[in-house]
């Protein structure tokens, strides 16, 4: 499938914000988060700027932008409508939980109405980015899309850009603190999470491959063209000299062919550099934010080669048509 | 509404007969006469007539060589016959080309409708003819991604989603004579490989064709349930093939001949 910067962008983004949103979700709800406007305020503001650029981004890909507002209508057959739905659904727990933020007192505990509208933007936030995924993954034209790894690997990516990001804007609130958890910026709960986030997409990434590779085939060329009873077929020639839409949009090639080298930076750049840069922090406090720095372009460059061969190395069955056997 | 309906009144389509569409493309033209051309005035393609056109057309035209299976396993032995085959002779009898229009199939289970954000994709509960409301759409692509027969092609000129429909502006146009309304590739079609009717009724002259001819439809494992059929070819005729091989593979036999040729065969062969 060729790989569109617009939508690559938009579930890499939009996956970072609610990734981010949701994790400020999880701690209030818990009552564990910081208590200042300013530990809320900066997450809610982050994640809603990344989510909505991202919503943004995935407008650049329609040919009609003007019209996108259609999209919400179609929520109960189609996954892309419930993305848009719940994506902006999102927005009102999260504003509520900003303005609760500024209202309260330091001293006093969360109020309910807070924890309930954090757990809420958890949930919604959960929601948007398994709607992403299921867009993809409900295609069953596309092998590699339609299969039960997509939506956890979505979930995890997003858990774990989202922690980077709030990483780097806890270590720069807490530059000058002298807690020593405080100095690396996240508290243990959040490191753990964060740590234990990329190793779980490892795993997943990496049996997501391994049926990528050895998956049979949906369909072959003689189901395609029900001419298999005949003998073995194979195009001969084909419709038009010229590409057309469905070659450009669905005949990407140069992504398979490079795919174990981008397969290992994704999981090097995106996963392991942030590992160690998390473990080198722990040990050097002093550094924490140019660790954190280093762990969020790492980690977005590596998830983006992540979602650029997602979508590059997925082969879609049309090409059963255009002179594949099997696909 | 992307919801679909549950039964359609009738399953208006295609039935596409292998074995007579010689590939001229004729419906594929007359489709885009009929859909974009107007009254022959200019394509609105991208580059339509310089080097590198692009443009939508519903209909494409493939073409597919069969290979039939080599020796069968029962001509394997030490036989005369079996002798005869393995000197080269009859390795594998002869590729067969298939001519291959590919158009929208209009599935009675299309994904294509049921992922459109916003309600342009639609299956007619009355016809069960698969549409895109042009006026609705946003070009988000997604349905086209859904669509295992590369049926929908989007425009780039007019930002949204086109595919086939089924002429629906001809087969119900009460200003044409009866025997017009009919879909413009089925009118174009020169040795008649295409007809047009509702294939849920089992008495219709297509349903019959179906029937009669065996007519499949296309990846039935994907679930789609398309509704057009396709009649596969009849079986060849072997004849000119055996002459073909005769002729690029004749061997001679010196005894055979006769004393006078015998001696000019062996004066040449020097």
């Amino acid at each position: 499938m060729h790989p569109a910067l617009s939508v690559i962008f938009f579930t890499t983004l939009s996956g970072a914000g609610y990734g981010l949103l949701a994790l400020l979700g999880a701690g209030i709800a818990l009552g564990w988060w910081p208590k200042t406007f300013a530990s809320v305020a900066a997450p809610a503001l982050l994640g809603m700027s990344l989510a909505g650029i991202g919503l943004l981004a995935s407008m650049a890909h329609l040919g009609q932008p003007r019209r996108a507002w259609r999209a919400f209508s179609q929520w109960r057959s189609s996954w892309l409508s419930r993305e848009g739905v719940c994506a902006v659904l999102s927005y009102l727990p999260a504003l509520t939980v900003l303005y609760c933020s500024w209202r309260l007192d330091p001293k006093d505990d969360w109020p309910l109405a807070a924890r309930i509208a954090a757990a809420l933007l958890l949930l919604a936030a959960i929601a948007t980015v398994y709607c992403t995924a299921r867009i993809y993954s409900s295609l069953r034209t596309i092998p590699a899309w339609n299969n039960a790894w997509v939506a956890p690997v979505y979930l995890v990516l997003a858990g774990f850009s989202g922690g980077l990001w709030l990483w780097l804007l806890a270590s720069w609130q807490h530059r000058h603190d002298a807690l020593y958890w405080n100095l690396i910026g996240l508290p243990p709960w959040l490191l753990m999470g964060v740590v234990l986030s990329a190793m779980l997409a490892a795993a997943l990434k990496l049996m997501y491959w391994r049926r990528l590779d050895q998956a049979a085939p949906l369909a072959t060329s003689a189901s395609a063209t029900g001419l298999g009873r005949f003998g073995s077929v194979s195009s001969f020639e084909k419709p038009h000299t010229e590409q057309n839409y469905i070659n450009r949009e669905m005949g990407f090639v140069v992504a398979r062919k490079h795919a174990q080298k981008l397969r290992a930076v994704a999981m090097l750049a995106g996963l392991a550099l942030p590992l160690a840069a998390i473990g080198a922090s722990v040990l050097w406090t002093g550094l924490s934010l140019t660790f954190a720095l280093l762990a969020l372009l790492g980690g977005s460059a590596g998830i983006f080669v992540e979602r650029w061969l997602f979508f590059a190395e997925a082969r879609h069955v049309v090409n059963l048509y255009y002179g594949s056997t099997q696909v | 509404m992307t919801l679909l309906p549950t039964t359609t009144t009738k399953k208006l389509g295609l039935v596409i007969d292998l074995d007579t569409c010689v590939g001229c493309h004729a419906c594929a033209v007359a489709c885009k006469e009929w859909n974009e051309g107007g009254q022959f005035g200019p394509l609105p393609d991208e580059d339509a007539y310089g080097a590198e056109p692009l443009g939508v057309w519903f209909n494409r035209i493939h073409s597919f060589e069969v290979q039939p299976p080599g020796v069968p396993a029962d001509s394997r032995g030490n036989g005369p016959l079996q002798q005869l085959l393995k000197t080269g002779f009859a390795e594998q009898a002869p590729a067969m080309t298939v001519h291959f229009p590919r158009s929208c199939l209009h599935c009675e289970k299309p994904d294509c409708v049921t992922v459109c954000p916003t309600g342009a994709s639609y299956k007619r509960a009355e016809d069960g003819i698969v549409l895109v409301d042009e006026d609705k759409c946003i070009g988000c692509k997604l349905c086209s991604w859904a669509c295992p027969y590369g049926a929908r092609e989007y425009s780039e000129q007019r930002g949204v989603m086109q595919k086939c429909t089924l002429c629906v502006d001809r087969i119900y146009n009460e200003s044409f004579a009866e025997s017009d309304r009919q879909p413009a590739c089925v009118m174009a079609c020169p040795t008649r490989a295409r007809h047009f009717g509702d294939l849920g009724d089992a008495d219709s002259a297509v349903s019959r064709l179906v029937a009669e001819r065996e007519g499949y439809a296309l990846m039935p494992e994907l679930g789609y349930a398309p509704v057009n059929r396709y009649l596969p070819p009849r079986p060849r005729r072997n004849g000119c093939g055996e002459t073909a091989r005769a002729n690029s593979e004749e061997s001679l036999d010196p005894a055979q001949l006769p004393p006078l040729l015998r001696w000019m065969d062996k004066l040449l062969s020097r």
